[in-house]
Protein backbone atom coordinates (compact mmCIF):
# COMPACT_ATOMS: atom_id res chain seq x y z
CA UNK A 1 0.00 0.00 0.00
CA UNK A 2 1.09 3.55 -0.69
CA UNK A 3 -0.53 6.41 1.22
CA UNK A 4 0.46 9.94 0.28
CA UNK A 5 -0.97 12.70 2.45
CA UNK A 6 -0.73 16.42 1.62
CA UNK A 7 2.64 15.98 0.00
CA UNK A 8 4.39 19.13 -1.22
CA UNK A 9 7.83 19.58 -2.69
CA UNK A 10 9.78 22.68 -3.56
CA UNK A 11 13.48 23.04 -4.16
CA UNK A 12 15.11 25.61 -1.93
CA UNK A 13 13.11 27.89 0.35
CA UNK A 14 11.66 30.05 -2.42
CA UNK A 15 12.10 27.83 -5.47
CA UNK A 16 9.10 26.84 -7.59
CA UNK A 17 6.56 24.44 -6.09
CA UNK A 18 6.97 21.13 -7.93
CA UNK A 19 4.29 19.11 -6.15
CA UNK A 20 1.43 20.80 -4.32
CA UNK A 21 -0.68 19.15 -1.64
CA UNK A 22 -0.87 15.75 -3.29
CA UNK A 23 -3.17 13.11 -1.82
CA UNK A 24 -3.19 9.60 -3.20
CA UNK A 25 -3.73 6.11 -1.88
CA UNK A 26 -2.73 3.04 -3.84
CA UNK A 27 -4.15 -0.13 -2.34
CA UNK A 28 -2.27 -3.37 -1.94
CA UNK A 29 -2.14 -5.25 -5.23
CA UNK A 30 -3.55 -2.33 -7.18
CA UNK A 31 -2.21 -1.12 -10.53
CA UNK A 32 -2.43 2.67 -10.72
CA UNK A 33 -1.33 4.68 -13.74
CA UNK A 34 -0.41 8.31 -13.27
CA UNK A 35 -0.53 10.61 -16.33
CA UNK A 36 0.60 14.18 -16.71
CA UNK A 37 2.42 16.54 -19.06
CA UNK A 38 5.99 17.73 -18.54
CA UNK A 39 6.54 19.47 -15.24
CA UNK A 40 3.90 17.59 -13.29
CA UNK A 41 6.53 16.35 -10.90
CA UNK A 42 6.10 12.67 -11.78
CA UNK A 43 9.75 11.81 -11.46
CA UNK A 44 10.13 13.93 -8.32
CA UNK A 45 7.21 12.04 -6.81
CA UNK A 46 8.76 8.65 -7.56
CA UNK A 47 12.11 9.82 -6.22
CA UNK A 48 10.40 10.80 -2.97
CA UNK A 49 8.51 7.51 -2.78
CA UNK A 50 11.69 5.53 -3.33
CA UNK A 51 13.68 7.54 -0.82
CA UNK A 52 16.05 9.19 -3.33
CA UNK A 53 14.57 12.60 -2.45
CA UNK A 54 12.72 14.15 0.51
CA UNK A 55 9.31 15.82 0.69
CA UNK A 56 9.14 19.47 1.81
CA UNK A 57 5.95 18.80 3.74
CA UNK A 58 3.26 16.17 4.06
CA UNK A 59 3.80 12.49 4.58
CA UNK A 60 4.31 9.31 2.68
CA UNK A 61 3.44 5.92 4.10
CA UNK A 62 4.79 2.95 2.24
CA UNK A 63 3.52 -0.49 3.25
CA UNK A 64 6.90 -1.87 2.16
CA UNK A 65 10.12 -0.68 0.56
CA UNK A 66 9.56 -0.22 -3.17
CA UNK A 67 11.54 -1.24 -6.23
CA UNK A 68 11.99 1.46 -8.87
CA UNK A 69 12.30 1.14 -12.65
CA UNK A 70 13.53 3.97 -14.85
CA UNK A 71 12.86 5.03 -18.41
CA UNK A 72 16.40 3.99 -19.22
CA UNK A 73 16.95 0.36 -18.39
CA UNK A 74 19.80 1.36 -16.04
CA UNK A 75 21.41 -2.06 -16.35
CA UNK A 76 25.03 -1.92 -15.30
CA UNK A 77 27.09 -2.30 -18.48
CA UNK A 78 29.99 -4.10 -16.82
CA UNK A 79 27.76 -7.00 -15.77
CA UNK A 80 25.91 -9.60 -17.85
CA UNK A 81 22.11 -9.70 -17.71
CA UNK A 82 22.30 -12.58 -15.24
CA UNK A 83 24.87 -10.83 -13.04
CA UNK A 84 22.81 -7.64 -13.00
CA UNK A 85 19.99 -9.65 -11.47
CA UNK A 86 22.37 -11.45 -9.13
CA UNK A 87 23.67 -8.12 -7.84
CA UNK A 88 20.11 -7.11 -6.95
CA UNK A 89 19.68 -10.45 -5.16
CA UNK A 90 22.97 -10.00 -3.33
CA UNK A 91 21.98 -6.53 -2.15
CA UNK A 92 18.84 -7.92 -0.52
CA UNK A 93 20.94 -10.70 1.10
CA UNK A 94 19.53 -13.52 -1.00
CA UNK A 95 21.41 -16.74 -0.16
CA UNK A 96 24.54 -16.88 -2.28
CA UNK A 97 24.17 -20.49 -3.40
CA UNK A 98 20.72 -19.87 -4.84
CA UNK A 99 21.36 -16.58 -6.63
CA UNK A 100 22.31 -17.94 -10.05
CA UNK A 101 19.31 -20.27 -10.17
CA UNK A 102 16.94 -17.51 -9.04
CA UNK A 103 18.36 -15.12 -11.65
CA UNK A 104 17.80 -17.69 -14.38
CA UNK A 105 14.26 -18.26 -13.11
CA UNK A 106 13.54 -14.52 -13.30
CA UNK A 107 14.97 -14.34 -16.82
CA UNK A 108 12.63 -17.13 -17.83
CA UNK A 109 9.73 -15.24 -16.29
CA UNK A 110 10.41 -12.33 -18.68
CA UNK A 111 10.93 -14.69 -21.61
CA UNK A 112 14.69 -14.36 -21.79
CA UNK A 113 15.87 -17.87 -20.93
CA UNK A 114 19.05 -17.51 -23.03
CA UNK A 115 20.10 -14.04 -21.96
CA UNK A 116 22.02 -14.90 -18.79
CA UNK A 117 25.48 -14.41 -20.28
CA UNK A 118 24.60 -11.55 -22.62
CA UNK A 119 25.73 -8.04 -21.81
CA UNK A 120 23.35 -5.08 -21.89
CA UNK A 121 24.76 -3.76 -25.19
CA UNK A 122 24.02 -7.12 -26.82
CA UNK A 123 20.32 -6.83 -25.99
CA UNK A 124 17.62 -4.84 -27.80
CA UNK A 125 15.79 -2.04 -25.99
CA UNK A 126 12.84 -4.26 -25.20
CA UNK A 127 15.05 -7.07 -23.92
CA UNK A 128 16.91 -4.64 -21.67
CA UNK A 129 13.68 -3.41 -20.15
CA UNK A 130 12.62 -7.01 -19.54
CA UNK A 131 15.92 -7.68 -17.78
CA UNK A 132 15.30 -4.49 -15.79
CA UNK A 133 11.86 -5.83 -14.80
CA UNK A 134 13.48 -9.12 -13.77
CA UNK A 135 16.07 -7.18 -11.74
CA UNK A 136 13.34 -5.15 -10.04
CA UNK A 137 11.47 -8.37 -9.22
CA UNK A 138 14.69 -9.84 -7.83
CA UNK A 139 14.52 -7.32 -5.01
CA UNK A 140 11.42 -9.14 -3.83
CA UNK A 141 9.55 -5.91 -3.05
CA UNK A 142 5.79 -5.72 -2.75
CA UNK A 143 5.64 -2.33 -4.45
CA UNK A 144 6.95 -1.51 -7.91
CA UNK A 145 7.34 2.13 -8.99
CA UNK A 146 7.77 2.63 -12.72
CA UNK A 147 8.99 5.90 -14.24
CA UNK A 148 7.97 5.85 -17.93
CA UNK A 149 9.69 2.52 -18.36
CA UNK A 150 8.54 1.92 -21.93
CA UNK A 151 8.74 5.47 -23.31
CA UNK A 152 11.86 4.80 -25.38
CA UNK A 153 10.57 1.60 -27.02
CA UNK A 154 9.00 1.16 -30.44
CA UNK A 155 5.24 0.55 -30.55
CA UNK A 156 5.38 -3.19 -31.24
CA UNK A 157 7.83 -3.83 -28.44
CA UNK A 158 5.87 -1.59 -26.09
CA UNK A 159 2.70 -3.63 -26.77
CA UNK A 160 4.55 -6.79 -25.90
CA UNK A 161 5.93 -5.29 -22.69
CA UNK A 162 2.42 -4.16 -21.71
CA UNK A 163 1.22 -7.74 -21.95
CA UNK A 164 4.27 -8.98 -20.13
CA UNK A 165 3.84 -6.46 -17.31
CA UNK A 166 0.12 -7.14 -16.82
CA UNK A 167 0.80 -10.87 -16.77
CA UNK A 168 3.55 -10.46 -14.17
CA UNK A 169 1.34 -8.17 -12.10
CA UNK A 170 -1.44 -10.75 -12.11
CA UNK A 171 0.94 -13.53 -11.16
CA UNK A 172 2.76 -11.70 -8.40
CA UNK A 173 0.06 -9.48 -6.91
CA UNK A 174 2.48 -6.53 -6.86
CA UNK A 175 1.29 -3.02 -6.07
CA UNK A 176 2.27 -0.95 -9.10
CA UNK A 177 2.41 2.81 -9.52
CA UNK A 178 3.10 3.42 -13.19
CA UNK A 179 3.98 6.95 -14.32
CA UNK A 180 3.69 7.89 -17.99
CA UNK A 181 2.76 10.71 -20.30
CA UNK A 182 1.17 8.32 -22.71
CA UNK A 183 -2.58 8.43 -21.98
CA UNK A 184 -3.39 5.27 -23.94
CA UNK A 185 -0.68 3.39 -22.12
CA UNK A 186 -2.17 4.50 -18.79
CA UNK A 187 -5.65 3.34 -19.82
CA UNK A 188 -4.27 0.10 -21.26
CA UNK A 189 -2.48 -0.84 -18.04
CA UNK A 190 -4.04 0.74 -14.98
CA UNK A 191 -7.05 -0.18 -12.90
CA UNK A 192 -7.20 3.47 -12.09
CA UNK A 193 -5.85 6.40 -14.09
CA UNK A 194 -4.85 9.54 -12.22
CA UNK A 195 -4.41 12.81 -14.10
CA UNK A 196 -1.94 15.35 -12.73
CA UNK A 197 -1.62 19.06 -13.45
CA UNK A 198 1.73 20.65 -14.19
CA UNK A 199 3.63 23.34 -12.27
CA UNK A 200 2.66 22.65 -9.62
CA UNK A 201 1.79 18.97 -9.76
CA UNK A 202 -1.64 18.25 -8.32
CA UNK A 203 -4.19 15.54 -8.91
CA UNK A 204 -6.97 16.99 -11.07
CA UNK A 205 -9.03 13.94 -11.96
CA UNK A 206 -9.27 10.21 -11.63
CA UNK A 207 -10.89 7.46 -13.71
CA UNK A 208 -11.67 3.93 -12.65
CA UNK A 209 -11.34 1.37 -15.42
CA UNK A 210 -14.79 -0.21 -15.58
CA UNK A 211 -14.37 -2.84 -18.25
CA UNK A 212 -13.55 -6.43 -17.42
CA UNK A 213 -12.99 -7.37 -21.06
CA UNK A 214 -9.42 -8.09 -22.13
CA UNK A 215 -8.18 -4.74 -23.31
CA UNK A 216 -5.57 -3.92 -25.88
CA UNK A 217 -4.16 -0.58 -26.80
CA UNK A 218 -6.36 -0.67 -29.97
CA UNK A 219 -9.62 -1.57 -28.25
CA UNK A 220 -12.53 0.85 -28.46
CA UNK A 221 -12.79 1.13 -24.70
CA UNK A 222 -9.18 2.30 -24.45
CA UNK A 223 -9.66 4.74 -27.35
CA UNK A 224 -12.84 6.29 -25.98
CA UNK A 225 -11.50 6.80 -22.48
CA UNK A 226 -8.17 8.04 -23.83
CA UNK A 227 -9.97 10.75 -25.83
CA UNK A 228 -11.77 11.87 -22.72
CA UNK A 229 -8.60 11.99 -20.61
CA UNK A 230 -6.55 13.62 -23.37
CA UNK A 231 -9.14 16.40 -23.72
CA UNK A 232 -8.82 17.16 -20.05
CA UNK A 233 -5.03 16.97 -20.21
CA UNK A 234 -5.01 19.46 -23.12
CA UNK A 235 -7.20 21.85 -21.20
CA UNK A 236 -4.64 21.71 -18.41
CA UNK A 237 -1.74 22.27 -20.82
CA UNK A 238 -3.40 25.27 -22.51
CA UNK A 239 -3.73 26.93 -19.13
CA UNK A 240 0.07 27.40 -19.20
CA UNK A 241 0.18 29.02 -22.68
CA UNK B 1 -7.78 -8.06 -9.65
CA UNK B 2 -10.50 -7.97 -12.25
CA UNK B 3 -8.05 -7.57 -15.05
CA UNK B 4 -9.46 -10.50 -16.99
CA UNK B 5 -7.81 -13.10 -19.19
CA UNK B 6 -4.76 -11.73 -20.92
CA UNK B 7 -2.55 -13.23 -23.60
CA UNK B 8 -0.97 -16.44 -22.32
CA UNK B 9 2.61 -16.87 -21.16
CA UNK B 10 3.39 -19.08 -24.14
CA UNK B 11 1.89 -16.68 -26.66
CA UNK B 12 3.85 -13.75 -25.27
CA UNK B 13 6.92 -15.96 -25.30
CA UNK B 14 6.61 -16.73 -29.01
CA UNK B 15 6.09 -13.08 -29.83
CA UNK B 16 9.01 -12.06 -27.65
CA UNK B 17 11.33 -14.63 -29.21
CA UNK B 18 10.48 -13.37 -32.70
CA UNK B 19 10.97 -9.72 -31.79
CA UNK B 20 14.21 -10.43 -29.94
CA UNK B 21 15.61 -12.25 -32.95
CA UNK B 22 14.66 -9.36 -35.23
CA UNK B 23 16.02 -6.72 -32.87
CA UNK B 24 19.44 -8.12 -32.11
CA UNK B 25 22.44 -8.60 -34.30
CA UNK B 26 24.75 -11.49 -33.62
CA UNK B 27 27.93 -10.10 -32.14
CA UNK B 28 30.72 -10.67 -34.62
CA UNK B 29 33.51 -12.84 -33.30
CA UNK B 30 36.88 -11.10 -33.17
CA UNK B 31 38.70 -11.74 -36.42
CA UNK B 32 41.98 -13.55 -35.66
CA UNK B 33 43.78 -12.58 -38.89
CA UNK B 34 42.78 -8.94 -38.55
CA UNK B 35 43.88 -8.73 -34.93
CA UNK B 36 47.21 -10.40 -35.71
CA UNK B 37 47.76 -7.90 -38.52
CA UNK B 38 46.89 -5.08 -36.15
CA UNK B 39 49.35 -6.18 -33.51
CA UNK B 40 52.14 -6.67 -36.07
CA UNK B 41 51.58 -3.29 -37.73
CA UNK B 42 54.01 -1.40 -35.44
CA UNK B 43 56.82 -3.60 -36.82
CA UNK B 44 56.45 -1.62 -40.05
CA UNK B 45 57.35 1.58 -38.24
CA UNK B 46 60.36 -0.11 -36.61
CA UNK B 47 61.58 -1.35 -40.00
CA UNK B 48 61.19 2.16 -41.38
CA UNK B 49 63.20 3.72 -38.54
CA UNK B 50 66.01 1.17 -38.94
CA UNK B 51 66.00 1.75 -42.71
CA UNK B 52 66.34 5.53 -42.38
CA UNK B 53 68.98 5.10 -39.68
CA UNK B 54 71.03 2.76 -41.90
CA UNK B 55 70.67 5.21 -44.77
CA UNK B 56 71.94 8.14 -42.69
CA UNK B 57 74.90 6.06 -41.48
CA UNK B 58 75.81 4.97 -45.01
CA UNK B 59 75.80 8.61 -46.15
CA UNK B 60 78.63 9.14 -43.63
CA UNK B 61 76.67 12.01 -42.10
CA UNK B 62 78.45 11.39 -38.80
CA UNK B 63 81.34 9.25 -37.56
CA UNK B 64 80.22 5.87 -36.15
CA UNK B 65 81.29 6.76 -32.59
CA UNK B 66 78.63 9.47 -32.79
CA UNK B 67 76.09 7.48 -34.79
CA UNK B 68 76.81 3.74 -34.83
CA UNK B 69 75.17 1.43 -37.36
CA UNK B 70 72.10 -0.63 -36.40
CA UNK B 71 74.32 -3.71 -36.62
CA UNK B 72 76.78 -2.27 -34.08
CA UNK B 73 73.96 -1.49 -31.67
CA UNK B 74 72.56 -4.97 -32.16
CA UNK B 75 76.00 -6.46 -31.44
CA UNK B 76 76.23 -4.36 -28.29
CA UNK B 77 72.80 -5.59 -27.19
CA UNK B 78 73.81 -9.20 -27.83
CA UNK B 79 76.96 -8.57 -25.77
CA UNK B 80 74.89 -7.23 -22.89
CA UNK B 81 72.50 -10.14 -23.19
CA UNK B 82 75.25 -12.76 -22.87
CA UNK B 83 77.65 -11.14 -20.40
CA UNK B 84 78.14 -12.81 -17.04
CA UNK B 85 78.66 -9.48 -15.26
CA UNK B 86 75.29 -8.83 -13.58
CA UNK B 87 75.58 -5.02 -13.57
CA UNK B 88 76.17 -5.14 -17.33
CA UNK B 89 73.71 -7.93 -18.06
CA UNK B 90 70.68 -6.78 -20.03
CA UNK B 91 68.29 -9.34 -18.50
CA UNK B 92 69.31 -8.61 -14.91
CA UNK B 93 69.10 -4.90 -15.55
CA UNK B 94 65.78 -4.98 -17.36
CA UNK B 95 64.25 -7.36 -14.82
CA UNK B 96 65.50 -5.36 -11.86
CA UNK B 97 64.24 -2.07 -13.30
CA UNK B 98 60.91 -3.60 -14.20
CA UNK B 99 60.55 -5.06 -10.71
CA UNK B 100 61.20 -1.66 -9.11
CA UNK B 101 58.81 -0.02 -11.55
CA UNK B 102 56.06 -2.50 -10.75
CA UNK B 103 56.66 -2.26 -7.00
CA UNK B 104 56.63 1.53 -7.10
CA UNK B 105 53.51 1.48 -9.24
CA UNK B 106 51.80 -0.91 -6.82
CA UNK B 107 52.56 1.39 -3.88
CA UNK B 108 51.32 4.37 -5.91
CA UNK B 109 48.12 2.43 -6.57
CA UNK B 110 47.64 1.71 -2.86
CA UNK B 111 47.90 5.45 -2.16
CA UNK B 112 46.16 6.74 -5.31
CA UNK B 113 43.09 4.50 -5.08
CA UNK B 114 41.70 5.69 -1.71
CA UNK B 115 42.82 9.24 -2.51
CA UNK B 116 40.94 9.17 -5.82
CA UNK B 117 37.81 7.69 -4.21
CA UNK B 118 37.82 10.29 -1.42
CA UNK B 119 38.29 13.19 -3.84
CA UNK B 120 35.83 11.70 -6.30
CA UNK B 121 33.11 11.53 -3.67
CA UNK B 122 33.75 14.66 -1.61
CA UNK B 123 33.65 17.92 -3.53
CA UNK B 124 35.11 20.00 -0.69
CA UNK B 125 38.07 17.72 -0.27
CA UNK B 126 38.48 17.91 -4.01
CA UNK B 127 38.42 21.71 -4.08
CA UNK B 128 41.21 21.77 -1.53
CA UNK B 129 43.43 18.94 -2.74
CA UNK B 130 42.94 18.48 -6.46
CA UNK B 131 44.91 21.58 -7.58
CA UNK B 132 47.92 20.25 -5.65
CA UNK B 133 47.48 16.86 -7.27
CA UNK B 134 47.26 18.39 -10.73
CA UNK B 135 50.31 20.55 -9.99
CA UNK B 136 52.26 17.47 -8.95
CA UNK B 137 51.16 15.74 -12.13
CA UNK B 138 52.57 18.62 -14.19
CA UNK B 139 55.85 18.67 -12.28
CA UNK B 140 58.52 16.51 -13.93
CA UNK B 141 59.25 14.02 -11.18
CA UNK B 142 62.96 14.11 -12.01
CA UNK B 143 62.89 17.41 -10.09
CA UNK B 144 62.38 15.36 -6.92
CA UNK B 145 65.56 13.33 -7.42
CA UNK B 146 67.98 15.77 -5.72
CA UNK B 147 65.60 16.25 -2.81
CA UNK B 148 65.05 12.52 -2.46
CA UNK B 149 68.81 11.87 -2.48
CA UNK B 150 69.26 14.35 0.37
CA UNK B 151 66.39 12.81 2.34
CA UNK B 152 66.99 9.13 1.73
CA UNK B 153 70.54 8.88 0.38
CA UNK B 154 71.41 6.71 -2.60
CA UNK B 155 68.96 4.00 -1.66
CA UNK B 156 65.89 2.21 -2.97
CA UNK B 157 63.82 4.61 -0.87
CA UNK B 158 64.97 7.45 -3.11
CA UNK B 159 63.97 5.53 -6.21
CA UNK B 160 60.55 4.63 -4.81
CA UNK B 161 59.90 8.16 -3.57
CA UNK B 162 60.49 9.55 -7.05
CA UNK B 163 58.39 6.85 -8.70
CA UNK B 164 55.56 7.45 -6.22
CA UNK B 165 55.56 11.20 -6.72
CA UNK B 166 55.45 10.59 -10.46
CA UNK B 167 52.70 7.98 -10.58
CA UNK B 168 50.32 8.69 -7.70
CA UNK B 169 48.86 11.98 -9.00
CA UNK B 170 48.03 10.42 -12.38
CA UNK B 171 46.38 7.42 -10.77
CA UNK B 172 44.30 9.52 -8.39
CA UNK B 173 43.39 12.06 -11.07
CA UNK B 174 42.42 9.30 -13.48
CA UNK B 175 40.10 7.80 -10.89
CA UNK B 176 38.55 11.21 -10.16
CA UNK B 177 37.85 11.78 -13.88
CA UNK B 178 36.50 8.24 -14.12
CA UNK B 179 34.10 8.96 -11.26
CA UNK B 180 33.08 12.28 -12.82
CA UNK B 181 32.24 10.58 -16.10
CA UNK B 182 29.90 7.99 -14.57
CA UNK B 183 26.39 8.46 -15.97
CA UNK B 184 24.16 9.47 -13.02
CA UNK B 185 21.80 6.70 -14.01
CA UNK B 186 24.19 3.95 -12.84
CA UNK B 187 24.67 5.62 -9.48
CA UNK B 188 20.91 6.02 -9.05
CA UNK B 189 20.40 2.41 -10.10
CA UNK B 190 22.94 1.33 -7.48
CA UNK B 191 21.19 3.32 -4.78
CA UNK B 192 17.76 2.03 -5.78
CA UNK B 193 19.08 -1.53 -5.61
CA UNK B 194 20.22 -0.78 -2.09
CA UNK B 195 24.01 -0.55 -2.50
CA UNK B 196 25.52 1.37 0.42
CA UNK B 197 28.93 2.17 1.89
CA UNK B 198 31.73 -0.15 0.90
CA UNK B 199 29.43 -2.29 -1.26
CA UNK B 200 28.42 0.82 -3.16
CA UNK B 201 32.08 1.68 -3.76
CA UNK B 202 33.21 -1.80 -4.81
CA UNK B 203 30.11 -2.94 -6.74
CA UNK B 204 28.94 0.30 -8.36
CA UNK B 205 31.35 3.23 -8.13
CA UNK B 206 34.63 1.53 -9.04
CA UNK B 207 33.34 -0.64 -11.90
CA UNK B 208 31.45 2.34 -13.29
CA UNK B 209 34.56 4.52 -13.08
CA UNK B 210 36.84 1.79 -14.46
CA UNK B 211 37.28 3.04 -18.07
CA UNK B 212 38.54 6.45 -16.88
CA UNK B 213 40.49 4.87 -14.05
CA UNK B 214 42.22 2.51 -16.46
CA UNK B 215 43.40 5.50 -18.53
CA UNK B 216 44.78 7.00 -15.31
CA UNK B 217 46.55 3.75 -14.46
CA UNK B 218 48.14 3.67 -17.89
CA UNK B 219 49.38 7.22 -17.55
CA UNK B 220 50.47 6.45 -13.99
CA UNK B 221 52.57 3.54 -15.23
CA UNK B 222 54.15 5.72 -17.95
CA UNK B 223 55.07 8.30 -15.30
CA UNK B 224 56.34 5.59 -12.95
CA UNK B 225 58.61 4.19 -15.65
CA UNK B 226 59.95 7.61 -16.67
CA UNK B 227 60.56 8.62 -13.08
CA UNK B 228 62.33 5.35 -12.40
CA UNK B 229 64.67 5.83 -15.35
CA UNK B 230 65.41 9.43 -14.33
CA UNK B 231 66.14 8.30 -10.78
CA UNK B 232 68.37 5.43 -11.94
CA UNK B 233 70.32 7.75 -14.19
CA UNK B 234 71.04 10.21 -11.43
CA UNK B 235 71.17 8.11 -8.27
CA UNK B 236 74.04 5.79 -9.12
CA UNK B 237 75.13 3.40 -6.41
CA UNK B 238 76.30 -0.22 -6.78
CA UNK B 239 74.13 -1.07 -3.74
CA UNK B 240 71.05 -0.36 -5.83
CA UNK B 241 71.79 -3.34 -8.05
CA UNK B 242 71.65 -3.45 -11.84
CA UNK B 243 69.16 -1.37 -13.81
CA UNK B 244 68.56 -0.03 -17.28
CA UNK B 245 69.25 3.55 -16.13
CA UNK B 246 72.60 2.47 -14.68
CA UNK B 247 73.39 0.55 -17.87
CA UNK B 248 72.72 3.69 -19.91
CA UNK B 249 74.84 5.91 -17.65
CA UNK B 250 77.61 3.33 -17.66
CA UNK B 251 77.74 3.32 -21.47
CA UNK B 252 77.80 7.15 -21.50
CA UNK B 253 80.77 7.23 -19.13
CA UNK B 254 82.63 4.77 -21.36
CA UNK B 255 81.80 6.83 -24.45
CA UNK B 256 80.13 3.68 -25.83
CA UNK B 257 77.50 5.12 -28.18
CA UNK B 258 76.29 1.67 -29.27
CA UNK B 259 75.67 0.86 -25.62
CA UNK B 260 73.85 4.17 -25.09
CA UNK B 261 71.53 3.61 -28.04
CA UNK B 262 71.04 -0.04 -27.08
CA UNK B 263 70.02 0.97 -23.55
CA UNK B 264 67.60 3.58 -24.86
CA UNK B 265 66.05 0.97 -27.15
CA UNK B 266 65.68 -1.40 -24.19
CA UNK B 267 63.99 1.25 -22.03
CA UNK B 268 61.62 1.98 -24.90
CA UNK B 269 60.99 -1.73 -25.51
CA UNK B 270 60.07 -2.41 -21.87
CA UNK B 271 57.61 0.51 -21.97
CA UNK B 272 56.04 -0.73 -25.19
CA UNK B 273 55.85 -4.33 -23.96
CA UNK B 274 54.11 -3.38 -20.72
CA UNK B 275 51.58 -1.31 -22.67
CA UNK B 276 50.97 -4.10 -25.21
CA UNK B 277 50.91 -7.03 -22.79
CA UNK B 278 49.22 -5.50 -19.75
CA UNK B 279 47.23 -2.39 -20.60
CA UNK B 280 46.13 -2.98 -24.19
CA UNK B 281 44.37 -6.30 -23.43
CA UNK B 282 42.70 -4.80 -20.35
CA UNK B 283 41.52 -1.81 -22.35
CA UNK B 284 40.25 -3.95 -25.21
CA UNK B 285 38.40 -6.26 -22.82
CA UNK B 286 36.80 -3.36 -21.00
CA UNK B 287 35.61 -1.73 -24.21
CA UNK B 288 34.38 -5.02 -25.67
CA UNK B 289 32.45 -5.99 -22.53
CA UNK B 290 30.71 -2.65 -22.40
CA UNK B 291 29.97 -2.48 -26.11
CA UNK B 292 32.21 0.56 -26.59
CA UNK B 293 34.49 -1.01 -29.17
CA UNK B 294 34.20 0.60 -32.59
Amino acid sequence: MIKITNLSKRYGSNGPVIIDDLKLTVNSGEFVALVGASGCGKSTLLNILSGLDKASSGSVEMGAAPALMFQDHALLPWLTAGKNIELALRLVNYPKAERAARAQELLELVHLPHAYKLRPHELSGGMRQRVAIARALAQGRKILLMDEPFAALDAITRDLLHEELVRIWQETGLTILFVTHNVREAVRLGQRVILMSSRPGRIINEWKIETTEPRRIESSYVSALSVEITDELRKEIKRHG
Amino acid sequence: MANNQETSFAEIGELAAGLDALDTLKDTKPNFAASTARSLAPLLAIALVIGVWQLVVSLHAAPTWVLPTPAQVWASLVGHATTGNPTQNLWFSAFNSLRKGVQGFAIALVIGLPLGIALGLNKWLRLVIRPILTGLQQLPSVAWVPAAIIWFGLSDATIFAVVLLGATPSIANGLISGIDQIPTLYLRAGKVLGAKGLTYITRILLPAAWPGFLAGLEQGWAFAWRSLMAAELIAINPALGPGLGQMLDNARQLGDMSGVLGSIILILAVGVLVERLAFAPLRERTLRNRGLLR
